[in-house]
């Protein structure tokens, strides 16, 4: 789709963003042809949203940006004062920003924020502008457009409102779309729709620079990719070059943490956390103890479970007929969008609420049944780790104080001196130095916060954890060391877990057996190779169809 | 809503917007605290040994000085009397305070008994909590107030009472809300997944997690009592001339106003001075209370 | 029409706790319409008394009565000035509620004003913005009132110190209640613009081309405002209470200074009417905010359908 000849939309030399004197983005040199797809994939902090927003010269209050070149559409804009730039928004850069529920205006109605750039840029009549509102809404695939205009953005739902947004960055047809993270909040299906749109709209010739974290995403669209990290450009090329024959450790490190299609057991992060136990990895888990599994009951049994909540006007089923197993020692996969009822599932694992109908039961003991007084003794048996551990921690206490706390649970009376010591040990086995015992969570960074979660749950000594989105909020290098951490404490303790996930390549890397539920209900149980590689229902089906695949060489 | 909800939430508010300062300077208060501190202590000074700030006895009467503006001899003027409003102002501090402490006092205490209730009592519990404070709300401002003095008779004693008691309702929902917070935090519930017991989770999460936000609210709370116990004085509700208490002060020199402005016009910025103190002081203590200097 | 429901019972509530608040009154009601204890009136007058005014009923037919009575807007006779409380009431809320909303339309003007000129423009303009909001909001009516009055009126000359029936009379009055009540509200604005100011949709705003002061006027305003909205039942509450200060302070006839003259005499009738009817007005502008809120913001009917 490139072609040589036309002159580039955008051209950038040298790009430099400052905050006071913290250099951000330090000389980063690329262009985009009409037609292209360019990519810059980083983790967080990589400065990839900082380059996006200095090609629209909105670095930031009290940034400082110098370029050599920075050509926006044959235009040069390099130090372009604010009136030039606003001249150039909208009509010669389009911007898509992640989630369209805080991007778009909540009080204003949808048709009145696309309908922005026609009214600032043109002199078009209102029902002009009206009637382009219309045709745009449209050409993004909006179902009802003259309904959807009316519409507030928290009235619509996340796909919808996403076509929105973009139909708002496009009214102006500018020749180059940047789009920040376009499909990050939403569910596969939803996503895989928008990618589609977005695709769309660069075949129709508009050059697209795509900023993402998700090299799966990337892998979708772009034609070319840069690698960011720490604020330089440190690979490019084509798509095939980079994610086939990465040069830089680093950029192989990226896809090596992408964790779809990577079998069981393979650890995702090369540069590994230090873990002193020493494992072999080629080997699965031994076959004895898959075999002991198998004559044992359950370790945690959710039998025909219901639950509904009041909600005005009715009840609404959060999980209907539920049944799931999960043995001793084996990881089982939860997969499902949002509101698919995963979250009511685990509390009814946690025993944190109870089944209207049906039973959970732990050990072929029961469990939902007891009442607190009882179940409290069994709880340490049951432990969970959450997607946002830093909420799920006491804010006035320490990281030394958390585990104590949980570790005098696992062995009541056991003597305080001790627990130092089992402090210590706990936070070794996480890959976590033992200074970090005097530290307050909130000054500990995402993965770490994350360690100390599952050192918590460890210090009570669980038979099995429940995990829900326990790396969805994480980069890509420490999600990957988190799940060889979980991988690697599995193997060594014989924990069952209970892995519950929106993103399938995660539950496949993780996952022996998967179930997929929907609107409450599994639809869809078996081994983790099966469900993913021939699903029966097409739920399941769509659901692998639309996952974004890292396609590796 | 309430006044106190009010104050409450602009302190979340501004602890939530205030840009983190770098760790050098984090730990020194920023300057309007050290200035509201000072207050503060003057105040405390007054109340405690009213007699080292004082520059004469602030109930001697002196004819000939009647309606001196401010002087060296006289910071704040004398009043018709020829009593000194400095010290006047100094010894009235006791009482002053005294009344707005104990009506915060009262206002917390029955604000934390519903509080409690509501958030612990169960759902029916919490239900008739929240429909009794919607329908005291209905009652705004001093109306509650009134109402106790109607019943009671006027008087220092029943307008402290009566202050105490119109507050409540904004400190029972207050409280209410940051129990139900914490109640149903993560934290809460990763200590119930341990296997922690409801009573060890109330004293080790609950109570600590909600006690700095309750003492943050009692020191807005006795800038607000300070106000509207003076507001009642000013009626002729609450204490009265020639009590040296501000509000009543304030309620003599409101027939001099035209002759002696000083008379009205000291007192009352030791009650403004007093309110934007403790409210400077509330705001220091909440962001402290955040980790954040 | 849960709105409507509960504004009906708060109403009620509001009645019955008033009623039985009232009985807990030492002494003999039928003696204070007589003219208080001082008054020795015989034991014939005191039974009549008790006949007319139906206090030899048993206590909750009594309260019945007085129910009825208020479904027909029957609120008793004064004690003092022997007339209708309902008339007596009639006569004066006009003048109350015309303070209270000027007073309203002024403080939000004020707040509005405020918040946009000092919000994020910089350190030292949000230092004074913070400082003059936090100086209004404790700034005492009565204490506000008399400083007004020594520099106005009796400084300057410029309005009178007492009310005259003029809009100059007013001027004085509508500030003293204006100014406190904009310190509030400038500070709930503040603090939504500010978030507003930092969300998403500012960015994407900008990126459409939209200059600073276009996303000021047709984004972030709107979200400063809300708040101040939801606020103003509470406010208009806060106002009408206000109003015994400062009607009593400026000698303006109205709701205000009759509760305090009837809270002094113990005219009950009088007190139990005004406060009737200061927390109807107050229920009523809560259920109109909370439509308007609602209105204005479609995330607080999903809340609320959850």
């Amino acid at each position: 789709m490139t072609s040589p000849t036309t002159r580039p939309l955008l051209d950038v030399a040298d790009l430099r963003v400052a905050f006071g004197d913290t250099e951000v983005v330090r000389g980063v040199t690329f262009s985009i042809a009409a037609g292209e797809c360019v990519a810059i994939v980083g983790e967080s902090g990589s400065g990839k949203s900082v380059t996006a927003r200095a090609l629209l010269g909105m670095a930031g209050r009290g940034s400082h940006t110098e370029s050599s070149v920075l050509r926006v559409g044959g235009r040069e804009l390099g130090g372009a004062g604010e009136r030039e730039w606003r001249r150039a928004r909208g009509r010669d850069v389009g911007l898509i920003l992640q989630d369209a529920l805080v991007s778009l205006d909540p009080l204003r109605p949808v048709g009145r924020e696309i309908d922005d750039p026609l009214r600032i840029h043109e002199r078009m009549s209102l029902p002009e502008r009206r009637a382009r509102v219309h045709e745009l809404l449209a050409s993004v695939g909006m179902p009802d457009p003259d309904f959807a205009a009316r519409r507030r953005s928290g009235e619509l739902s996340g796909g919808l409102r996403q076509r929105a947004l973009i139909a708002a960055a496009i009214a102006l047809d500018p020749p180059l779309l940047i789009a920040d993270e376009p499909t990050t909040a939403l569910d596969a299906t939803v996503q895989a729709r928008i990618l589609a749109l977005i695709g769309e709209i660069q075949s129709r010739g508009t050059g697209i620079l795509l900023i993402s974290h998700d090299l799966a995403v990337v892998g979708h669209l772009a034609d070319r990719i840069l690698v960011m990290r720490a604020g330089e450009i440190i690979e490019s090329g084509t798509a095939a070059e980079v994610l086939g024959a990465p040069r830089e450790p680093y950029t192989r490190q990226l896809i090596a943490a992408v964790p779809s299609e990577v079998p069981r057991g393979v650890p995702l992060a090369r540069s590994e956390p230090p873990i002193p136990i020493a494992v072999d990895r080629s080997a699965s888990r031994s076959p004895a103890l898959v075999a002991i599994a198998a004559n044992e009951p359950p370790l945690l049994a959710i039998d025909h479970v219901s639950k509904t909540f009041a909600v005005p006007g009715g009840r609404f089923t959060a999980v209907e007929d539920v049944s799931l197993e999960v043995r001793r020692g084996e990881t089982v996969g939860l997969v499902g969008e949002s509101g698919s009822g995963k979250t009511t599932l685990a509390r009814l694992a946690l025993g944190l609420t109870t089944p209207d109908t049906g039973e959970v039961t732990l050990d072929g003991a029961p469990w939902s049944r007891l009442d607190e007084r009882t179940r409290r003794p069994a709880r340490r048996r049951i432990g969970a780790i959450y997607q946002d551990p830093l909420s799920s921690f006491d804010p006035r206490w320490s990281v030394g104080r958390i585990l104590a706390d949980a570790w005098n649970v696992g062995a009541p009376g056991r003597h305080p001196r001790t627990a130092d010591h089992a402090i210590a040990e706990l936070l070794e086995q996480v890959g976590l130095e033992a200074s970090v015992a005097r530290r307050r969570p909130l000054t500990l960074s995402g993965g770490q916060r994350q360690r100390v979660a599952i050192a918590r749950a460890l210090a009570a000594s669980p038979e099995i954890l429940i995990c829900d989105e326990p790396v969805s909020a994480l980069d890509v290098t420490i999600q990957a060391q988190i799940l060889d951490l979980l991988d690697d404490l599995q193997r060594e303790r014989g924990l069952a877990l209970l892995f519950i996930s929106h993103d399938l390549g995660v539950v496949a890397h993780m996952a022996d057996r998967v179930a997929v539920m929907q609107a409450g209900r599994i639809v869809e149980a078996g081994a983790a190779d099966r469900v993913l590689a021939e699903p029966e229902h097409p739920y399941t089906t769509r659901l692998v169809a639309d996952a974004p695949r890292l396609t590796r060489a | 809503m309430s006044e106190l909800e009010l104050r409450q939430t602009t302190i979340d508010a501004e602890v939530a917007h205030a840009p983190r300062r770098r760790a050098r300077i984090a730990r020194l208060p920023r300057a309007g605290t050290v200035v509201a501190g000072a207050f503060v202590l003057f105040l405390l000074a007054a109340t405690v040994v009213p007699g080292l700030l004082e520059t004469q006895d602030p109930n001697r009467i002196s004819p000939s000085e009647a309606f001196d503006s401010p002087s060296l001899a006289h910071w704040f003027g004398t009043d018709e009397s020829g009593r000194d409003i400095y010290s006047r102002v100094v010894a009235g501090t006791g009482t002053s305070l005294l009344i707005g402490v104990t009506a915060t006092f009262i206002g917390l205490a029955f604000g934390l008994v519903l509080g409690v209730l509501a958030g612990f009592g169960g759902r029916v519990v919490d239900y008739g909590v929240n429909r009794l404070v919607e329908v005291l709300f209905a009652f705004p401002g001093l109306l509650l107030a009134l109402l106790v003095i109607v019943v009671y008779g006027p008087g220092p004693v029943t307008a402290t009472i009566a202050v105490g008691l119109s507050t409540a309702p904004g400190y029972a929902r207050i409280i209410r809300g940051q129990f139900v917070a914490i109640r149903s935090s993560q934290y809460v519930e990763a200590a119930r997944v341990l296997g922690h017991s409801r009573g060890r989770i109330i004293a080790r999460h609950v109570l600590p997690n909600a006690l700095i936000p309750i003492f943050v609210l009692a020191t807005l709370g006795v800038g607000q009592a300070i106000v509207w116990a003076a507001a009642l004085s000013y009626l002729g509700l609450g204490a009265q001339p020639p009590a040296a208490e501000w509000g009543a002060m304030l309620a003599a020199g409101r027939t001099y106003l035209s002759v002696a402005w000083w008379m009205t016009v000291f007192p009352g910025l030791m009650i403004v001075g007093t309110t934007i103190s403790t409210t400077v002081l509330g705001r220091a203590l909440a962001r402290r209370g955040r980790g954040d200097a | 029409m849960l709105l409507l429901g509960g504004a009906v019972f708060v109403m009620w509530a509001v009645a019955t706790l008033t009623f039985f608040a009232i009985r807990l009154i030492p002494g003999d009601p039928a003696q204070a319409i007589l003219g208080g204890p001082g008054s020795q009136a015989s034991q014939e007058a005191l039974d009549q008394v008790r006949r007319d005014y139906g206090l030899d009923q048993p206590l909750l037919l009594q309260y019945f009565a007085m129910l009825g009575r208020l479904l027909t807007g029957d609120l008793g006779d004064s004690y003092a000035l022997k007339i209708p409380v309902a008339e007596l009431l009639g006569a004066q809320i006009g003048g109350t509620l015309l303070l209270a909303v000027l007073s309203l339309a002024l403080a939000w003007v004020l707040a509005l004003a405020l918040s946009l000129v000092s919000t994020g423009r910089g350190r030292i303009a949000t230092a004074i913005g913070e400082g003059v909001e936090l100086t209004a909001a404790a700034l005492p009516q009565f204490w506000l009132a008399a400083v007004l009055i020594a520099i106005f009126s009796t400084g300057l000359g410029w309005f009178p110190p007492v009310a005259t029936g003029t809009a100059s009379g007013l001027v004085l009055p509508v500030v003293t209640l204006a100014i406190p009540l904009a310190g509030f509200l400038a500070q709930v604005m503040r603090e939504s613009l500010l978030d507003a100011m930092t969300q998403p949709f500012v960015v994407s705003a900008r990126a459409r081309g939209e200059s600073a002061v276009g996303v000021r006027l047709r984004h972030t305003i709107r979200h400063a405002a809300l708040p101040g909205i939801s606020l103003s039942g509470w406010a208009l509450g806060w106002l009408l209470s206000g109003a015994v200060v400062v009607e009593t302070i400026f000698a303006i006839p109205g709701l205000g200074r009759t509760l305090l003259q009837a809270v002094t005499l113990r005219d009950i009738p009088v007190v139990t009417g005004v406060v009737l009817l200061i927390a109807l007005v107050y229920v009523v502008m809560t259920v109109l905010t909370d439509v308007a809120s609602r209105t204005a913001d479609p995330r607080l009917r999903q809340e609320a359908g959850r």
